[in-house]
Parts: structure tokens; C-alpha cells; sequence
């Protein structure tokens, strides 16, 4: 694997990161910036991975493991929180949910 | 190799490109798990099959799935849709992108800049290594892990339960406002 | 024995923590039980120490309980000093005080804070035995104020009069501006010589300054202010005549026995730094020989029965002042002792007829109570008697001669002085039995509501008793050369030599004091009793009303304060109503509201918002790390 490559991934990864941001900061549907959360977590993983090969070591899949594991649990909690507002608010619009405004 | 990574880094930027410009979530899933498939051949490419299996699996397969389940349970129609349009004015890019530009160009900035580390030949780093990892130096962050899905799993349990609405007395909303809320 | 030293402050301590823990909740009896029995066993021990005391005669007791704080070298301790000098005041505290505890449990018996009442007597009874037991200077401070405390706490005991709240509160800033000179005093005392306990000090102080230095007269002149204001003396003489606003029990113990005698006992416990500042000890003699002149003549224009006795105890006090001031210490602690005697029992006498007339307190509404009450009569009769200094059988004459005595004949005594003690015992008798003659003579004008029970009597009886056999343990030297008192004191204190041309015509002196006391009671007689017409002639030209209203409002000297000190300040404190340095903090506080709305602004619930504010920030880390 050549020096360029693994900047090739990293880049990657940086871009999918950004991606995923610039989805979260645009939507106001729920569910979809639930879905970059996801987008971003995946990139972040991915940067993981690239560092454990580079080094050979397993700690970056490890990391990676965990990664996933996080988003499992975010997921169905996220999912569920979702579905409250939906049920309290009868909408997905994330500024509907301002309660706790200032 | 290298080409192949080439390719399927580009597939999963077009993809995940496509995934947040769509109004349509049921669209935005199935370019999610295109995006998720080409970041697990990436991860093939980089020496790690075992985590292109994980990737497919739970991300392209549980997570997705999961969020296509809520989501017919929610009845959208095609109003959700024509809102999702509505709320997605070329406007609402512009602060955002700039801001993700910048931090990308850092970021871009630090990856390209020059290193001193040599880096090795790629050497597969395979699942038995990752394993004896993850039960030997690592064996907290699997408790841990252990310990967050089962409150994921309480806490998916306890919010998505369907009780009584309840607010507190005090924010609960006028008759007039309901509409509103 | 030495070591119970500490048990005699403590016991009170204890009972007032009780009371005020579980006052409520316990009985009345049981209330009275703790709240005497605490006071009495501190009395026991006393007594006991004091027989010990006599019999070895040692220098003094010393007991250290613990240390109290140590901070740069400076370590105070929570020690007990016993000494002749503390060794009467004690005795007088807890004895008077035991007796004046057991009184009040009749006179407060029908009062619904009995065991707040107790409560604070006891915590009073506890901070005076630790002003005069202390060791240190800084442990007589923290008792110092802790009778300012109970005297403001009793005096406006009955709080829902709010003149009785003002008179508390008048107590205690008077007071308290005399308490900010001693406190400057003691840090003088502590910057010259690193330390505050009191022996130290007094060593220590002769080879540091020299006689008449600037030093000791400037320490002096601050310890005789603390003295001053707690002692009821010019220029801070006028909260005590509105102190009796508390129950006469209070004025009793506090405003006539022992607390107002505090500055009697600072002064004689700093007496080398008197002795080496002669003009502050000039200055002390003059502010006791002014202020027993004004308050005599005061006390002769009042009409209500405690403010005659309150203004006398102010009178009384300034003798001790005088005494002190020519250095007849050993005097002056008679006169204190003698004084504690008669004017408590003066004030309980005071308190049974108030009592029994349904707490009226009007002289002139009394009269003719000799019958009703003949052992209030008697007790009563005995105690004027010894204010008057009636000559040969009461303990007042001796204590009084002695001072007049000195006042004239000591080194530092004068002819003024003489004459100004002379005409205040003059005064001093007029008043007095002007007191005697309204309120036991003539004809009944009230109904006797509550006759006093013996629980009022007793202690009637014992200071009655001590007022009359008092004197016999200090006789002048030409009569029977008794000087029991003077032996006590003189490892303490120094002695005082007499003139030795005048000593040769000690009993003219004598006879005169005895003649001009004797004329004050026929005086008295003769405007009272013999001819009221007389005195009413008197009265009704205009020079002597105006007379007679400036007396009675005390020489003014309530309005006086009140256009100096009061008004200009109220008219400042008017002024900056928008106190303008405050606007400065109000600055601050409207700043801080505009930052709250403008931040406020940014919670305005839109997650996006939020998410952008992380990523800004995440930008402004990572780009300070690229380029630092």
C-alpha cells in the first residue's frame, strides 16, 4: 500500500465526514439527521481503520468494533426517541420540538 | 487493489452525495446502503475483511433496516415529501457548506501534510488478532459495550413504549396553542 | 479546686444551650430548675473557690481548657485566670446573679417566653464569667460582646413594643461605638507587644513605654472608650436610662450589677497602662466626676421609679470612675462590690412594686405602699439607705467615704474632685429619698394586685443583708482599721497613699460626707413630706421648669446626638439614595442581564443551531492547534 493511498483514504473519510455534516446541519427532518449521524459515525470508523493498517496494528479495528457497537445502541434509542416526538408532536420537524428554548 | 479502491471511494462519496440531496428517505436509505457497501470494499482494500463483513452486516444491514422499520411505522406520504422539498432551499446549503469546506480543507491540510513515518506494506490484519485484542488488553471496552447496549436496549424499551401523553402541568400547552406545537 | 475554674462559666453555658435547644419543650419548673440551677451550682462553686481562695492566698488560679487558634504566632487560648481582682467580680456575677435568677422565676411567671427569658439570662450570666475570668485579652473581647449581645437581646425582650426594639437597638450602637475604640485598643496593645494576654501585657508594659508616653496614653484614652460605652458614661451615657425598656430582672443584672461595671473591671485590669498614661487616668477621674454630677441631677427629675435607679447606677458608676481615675483601685472594686449589693436589690424592690401595681412604673401614680408591703418597704429602705451612704450602718457610707476620701487625699486627688463627689452624694441622697418618701409615703393611689411571695422576698432579704454588713470588711483607718478588702486586692492591685497632712483630720472629712448625706435626706423630707407646697412653688417658675425638662431628658444630650450625629446622617444616607458607587455594580448586573438576553437568544431550541455552534467551535480549535 503506497503513502498516497492511505491519504486517499483518509481524505475519504474526511469527506464522508463532511457530508454527513452538511446533511445534519441542512435537514430538519429527524430522521434524516439521524441518518447522517450515521453517515458521519461510518467515516470516523473508516479513519480508524486506515490508521490500524497503516500501523498493522488491531487496535484501529477494535475501535472500530466499538464504533459500531455505539451506533447499534444510538440507533435504537435515537429511533425510539423519534417515534415519542412523532407521537407527542405529530410531525418529524426537529425545530417543533423547542421546548427548552432560552 | 489500488484501482479498486479508487473505485469504490468514489462510489461511496456519489453515494452519499445522492443520500443527502434526496427528499425521499426511503431513496436516501437505499444510497446509505450503497455508500455503507463501497466504504466495505474500501475496507477490504485497506486489510480488514473482517470489518467489510461487520460493515455489511450491522450498518448496511441491521441499522438500515432497522430505521426502514420506524419508518413505516410513521405513515409517511407524500406530503412528508413535498415538506422535505419545501424546507430544502439551495438557501439552507450555503452556511453549511461553507463551514463543512473549511473543515474539510483543514482536515485535508493535516492528512496531506508531509509524514515522517514510513508506512509499511500493507499486511492484512486479520479477525484472530483483532479478537485476541478485543478479550485481552481491550476486555473493559467490551464490558462496556456490553453494558451500552443493554441500555440501548432498556432505553429503546422505556422511550418507545406508547403511554399517555405526558407533559408536565406546567408545559402543557394552552387549547389554543396545540395547533401550533 | 483549680481545676473546676473552668465549670463556673461553663454550667451557664450549658443551661443556656439546653434552654434554647429544648426551651419549648420543657416545663416550666423544669425551665426554672435549669435555668437558676445552672447559675446557682456556678455560685456553689464560686463560694467554694473563694473560701479555698482566702485561705492559701495564692497569687492567683490559672486554668488553660485549650488552645484557640494559632495563627502567625498569635495563640490565644480559651484560659481561666482567677485572680483577687476577677475573684470578686465573679463572686458578685454568679451570687447576685443565682439570687436574681430565682427572683425572676416568680416575676416572669406569667410570661410566655420563660424559657427564652432564662435562656439568654444564663448565656449573659456565662459571657460576663468569661469577660472577668479570661486570660487573654482577645477571650474578654469575645465576652465583651457577648453581654452586648444578651443586654440588646433582654433589653428588647418584649419585642412587639417597638420602642422596647428601639431602646435594644439604641443599647447596642452606643455600645458598639465604644466597643470599635477597644478593638482598635487591642490591636495597638497586640501590634506593640505580639501578644493579648493580659499578665504578658502588664509585665511587659512598664520597660516598653515610659511614663506619660504617647503610646500608652493613645491605648489608654481607646480602652477607656470601650470602657465608657459599656459602662454607661459621658459621652456614651444615653442608652442606658432607655435600657430599662427590658424586664426588671434585666435591669437588674445587666444594667445595674455587673454588666455596666464591665468598664470598671477593663479599666482596673489595664491599670499599669493607666498608670503609665496619666492623663488618661486624669481623664478617667473627670469623665466619673462629670458624669455622676449630670446623672445625679438627672435622676432627681424622674418621674418613672427604674429610670431614677438608672440614671443612679449611671451615677454610682462615675464614682467607681473617679475612684479609679485618683488610683484608689482597690476603692473603686469596693464601691463595685458594695454597689452590686444595693442597686440590685434597689432594682428587685423596684420590680416587686412594679409588679404588684400591674407593671406601672409611674411614681407618681404610687404612694403610700410603706403598710402594704412592709418587707419590700424595709429591703427597700436599706438599700436607699446604703446609696445614700447613710453614715456608720450601711456598706454604701464606707465604700463611698473611702473613694471621697481618696479623691481628696490620694496623690492624684484634688479639692474639684472632692467637692464634685460630695455634692453628687449630696444629690445622690436628695434623690434617693425623694424616691423612698413618693412611693412608700403619703397616701395609696393604686390597688395592690399581686402581693410578692417569698420567692421575691428571699433574695430581698439576703442583699438586704449584705448591703447593711458589706462595708464591715473594709473600715477607715481611724475607726476600727479593717481592711480585709484592701489586703485582698493589694497583690493585684497597688494601694494608694494618703495625704499625710489631711490624714491627721480623716474624720472631719468623715463627718462632713456623713452631714451632707443626712442633709440630703432632710432635704428630701422637707420638699416630699413636710412642705410639698414649697416644692410646688419652686417648680412653677419658668427657670426651673426649663430646668427640670433638661434634666429630665438627661442634659439633652439624646437630642444633642440626634442634630450632631443622627440627622447629618440621615440627611447623607438621603442624599446618595441612588447611591451612586452602587451604580457602578448595578452596571455589572445590567451587563450581565444584556448578555443573558443576547445568549438566551442563541437556546433557541433549533438543533441545527446547536450542531453549527459544535462545528464553529470545532473549526476555531482545530485552527488555533494548525497554526500555533
Amino acid at each position: 500500500m503506497t503513502p498516497a493511498h492511505m491519504e486517499a483514504a483518509l481524505l475519504l473519510a474526511g469527506v464522508l465526514f463532511m457530508l454527513g455534516l452538511i446533511s445534519v446541519l441542512i435537514r430538519r427532518n429527524i430522521i434524516f439527521m439521524l441518518i447522517s449521524v450515521e453517515i458521519m459515525l461510518n467515516a470516523a470508523g473508516l479513519a480508524f481503520i486506515v490508521a490500524g493498517s497503516k500501523w498493522v496494528q488491531p487496535d484501529g479495528q477494535v475501535m472500530f468494533i466499538f464504533i459500531l457497537t455505539m451506533a447499534a445502541a444510538e440507533v435504537s434509542v435515537g429511533l425510539a426517541l423519534i417515534l415519542q416526538i412523532y407521537h407527542q408532536l405529530k410531525t418529524l420537524d426537529s425545530d417543533a420540538a423547542n421546548l427548552m428554548k432560552g | 487493489m489500488e484501482l479498486t479502491f479508487y473505485i469504490a471511494a468514489a462510489v461511496a462519496t456519489i453515494a452519499t452525495i445522492l443520500t443527502i440531496t434526496r427528499y425521499n428517505i426511503i431513496h436516501a436509505l437505499l444510497y446509505l446502503v450503497v455508500s455503507f457497501l463501497a466504504v466495505a470494499v474500501v475496507f477490504f482494500t485497506l486489510g480488514a475483511p473482517f470489518m467489510a463483513a461487520l460493515e455489511i452486516i450491522i450498518y448496511a444491514g441491521a441499522i438500515v433496516v432497522l430505521i426502514i422499520f420506524v419508518i413505516m411505522m410513521l405513515n409517511l406520504t407524500h406530503e412528508d415529501v413535498d415538506k422535505e422539498k419545501a424546507w430544502l432551499t439551495p438557501r439552507v446549503w450555503v452556511g453549511p457548506a461553507i463551514l463543512s469546506l473549511v473543515l474539510l480543507a483543514e482536515l485535508a491540510y493535516i492528512i496531506l501534510a508531509p509524514d515522517t513515518q514510513p508506512t509499511e506494506a500493507l499486511v492484512a490484519v486479520d479477525a484472530r488478532v483483532v479478537g485476541m485484542s478485543l478479550y485481552g488488553p481491550y476486555m473493559l471496552g467490551v464490558q462496556l459495550c456490553g453494558i451500552l447496549l443493554m441500555a440501548g436496549i432498556v432505553g429503546a424499551y422505556h422511550l418507545g413504549r406508547q403511554k399517555k401523553k405526558v407533559v408536565h402541568r406546567f408545559l402543557q400547552p394552552k387549547e389554543g396553542r396545540s395547533a401550533a406545537i | 479546686m483549680e481545676n473546676l475554674l473552668w465549670l463556673i462559666p461553663a454550667l451557664p453555658f450549658l443551661g443556656a444551650l439546653l434552654l434554647i435547644l429544648f426551651g419549648t419543650r420543657l416545663s416550666r419548673s423544669l425551665v426554672a430548675i435549669l435555668g437558676v440551677g445552672s447559675v446557682a451550682v456556678s455560685a456553689i462553686i464560686t463560694i467554694l473557690l473563694g473560701i479555698e481562695f482566702l485561705q492559701n492566698r495564692p497569687e492567683f488560679y490559672h486554668q488553660e481548657v485549650w488552645q484557640w487558634f494559632n495563627v502567625a504566632g498569635f495563640t490565644p487560648s480559651i484560659a481561666f485566670h482567677i485572680d483577687a481582682l476577677s475573684i470578686v467580680f465573679v463572686f458578685v456575677i454568679t451570687f447576685v446573679g443565682a439570687l436574681i435568677h430565682f427572683y425572676a422565676t416568680a416575676y416572669m411567671a406569667d410570661d410566655q417566653d420563660y424559657s427564652r427569658f432564662f435562656a439568654c439570662m444564663n448565656l449573659f450570666v456565662g459571657s460576663m464569667l468569661m469577660l472577668v475570668m479570661a486570660d487573654n485579652l482577645l477571650l474578654l473581647y469575645l465576652g465583651w460582646e457577648g453581654v452586648g449581645l444578651c443586654s440588646y437581646l433582654l433589653i428588647g425582650f418584649w419585642y412587639k413594643e417597638p420602642e422596647n426594639g428601639y431602646a435594644a437597638r439604641k443599647a447596642f450602637l452606643i455600645t458598639r461605638v465604644g466597643d470599635t475604640a477597644m478593638a482598635i485598643g487591642l490591636f495597638m496593645l497586640f501590634q506593640a507587644f505580639g501578644t493579648l494576654h493580659i499578665q504578658t501585657i502588664l509585665t511587659e508594659a512598664p520597660q516598653a513605654w515610659s511614663v506619660g508616653s504617647q503610646m500608652a496614653i493613645i491605648v489608654a484614652l481607646l480602652l477607656l472608650g470601650g470602657a465608657v460605652g459599656k459602662s454607661g458614661q459621658l459621652p456614651l451615657q444615653t442608652w442606658l436610662p432607655d435600657a430599662m425598656a427590658g424586664p426588671t430582672p434585666v435591669s437588674a443584672l445587666i444594667h445595674a450589677a455587673t454588666m455596666v461595671t464591665a468598664g470598671v473591671y477593663l479599666i482596673a485590669r489595664m491599670y499599669v497602662i493607666f498608670e503609665l498614661a496619666p492623663l488618661a487616668q486624669t481623664i478617667v477621674a473627670i469623665v466619673g466626676a462629670v458624669t455622676l454630677l449630670l446623672a445625679g441631677f438627672s435622676a432627681l427629675t424622674q418621674y418613672d421609679l427604674k429610670r431614677v435607679l438608672a440614671y443612679s447606677t449611671i451615677s454610682q458608676i462615675g464614682y467607681m470612675f473617679l475612684a479609679l481615675g485618683v488610683g484608689a483601685w482597690s476603692a473603686g472594686i469596693f464601691h463595685f462590690m458594695i454597689h452590686g449589693f444595693f442597686k440590685a436589690l434597689l432594682f428587685l424592690c423596684a420590680g416587686a412594686i412594679i409588679m404588684a401595681l400591674h407593671h406601672e412604673q409611674d411614681m407618681r401614680k404610687m404612694g403610700g405602699l410603706r403598710h402594704k408591703m412592709p418587707i419590700v418597704y424595709w429591703t427597700f429602705l436599706i438599700g436607699a439607705a446604703s446609696l445614700a451612704a447613710l453614715p456608720l450602718i450601711t456598706a454604701g457610707f464606707y465604700s463611698k467615704d473611702q473613694i471621697l476620701w481618696y479623691a481628696l487625699a490620694g496623690e492624684n486627688g484634688s479639692i474639684w474632685f472632692y467637692l464634685a463627689g460630695l455634692f453628687g452624694a449630696f444629690i445622690t441622697s436628695i434623690y434617693t429619698f425623694r424616691m423612698v418618701f413618693i412611693t412608700f409615703f403619703g397616701e395609696s393611689k393604686t390597688h395592690l394586685e399581686h402581693p410578692p411571695g417569698k420567692v421575691i422576698t428571699i433574695p430581698l432579704i439576703i442583699l438586704a443583708i449584705l448591703s447593711l454588713v458589706g462595708g464591715f470588711i473594709e473600715l477607715p483607718h481611724n475607726f476600727a482599721h479593717i481592711i480585709l478588702f484592701s489586703n485582698l486586692m493589694a497583690p493585684v492591685l497597688p494601694g494608694i497613699v494618703a495625704n499625710e497632712v489631711l490624714a491627721a483630720n480623716e474624720w472631719m472629712f468623715q463627718l462632713i460626707a456623713a452631714i451632707v448625706s443626712l442633709g440630703g435626706v432632710f432635704v428630701a423630707y422637707l420638699f416630699y413630706i413636710k412642705s410639698p407646697a414649697l416644692l410646688a412653688s419652686i417648680e412653677r417658675s419658668d427657670f426651673a421648669m426649663t430646668l427640670h425638662r433638661f434634666w429630665h431628658s438627661g442634659w439633652g444630650f439624646d437630642a444633642l446626638y440626634d442634630a450632631l450625629i443622627v440627622r447629618p446622617y440621615v440627611f447623607i444616607s438621603r442624599l446618595n439614595k441612588r447611591d451612586f458607587i452602587d451604580s457602578f455594580y448595578t452596571g455589572l448586573a445590567r451587563m450581565a442581564e444584556g448578555f443573558h438576553v443576547m445568549f438566551s437568544e442563541t437556546q433557541n431550541g433549533v438543533l441545527r443551531n446547536y450542531v453549527a455552534g459544535i462545528v464553529v467551535g470545532a473549526i476555531m480549535i482545530l485552527t488555533i492547534s494548525l497554526f500555533l
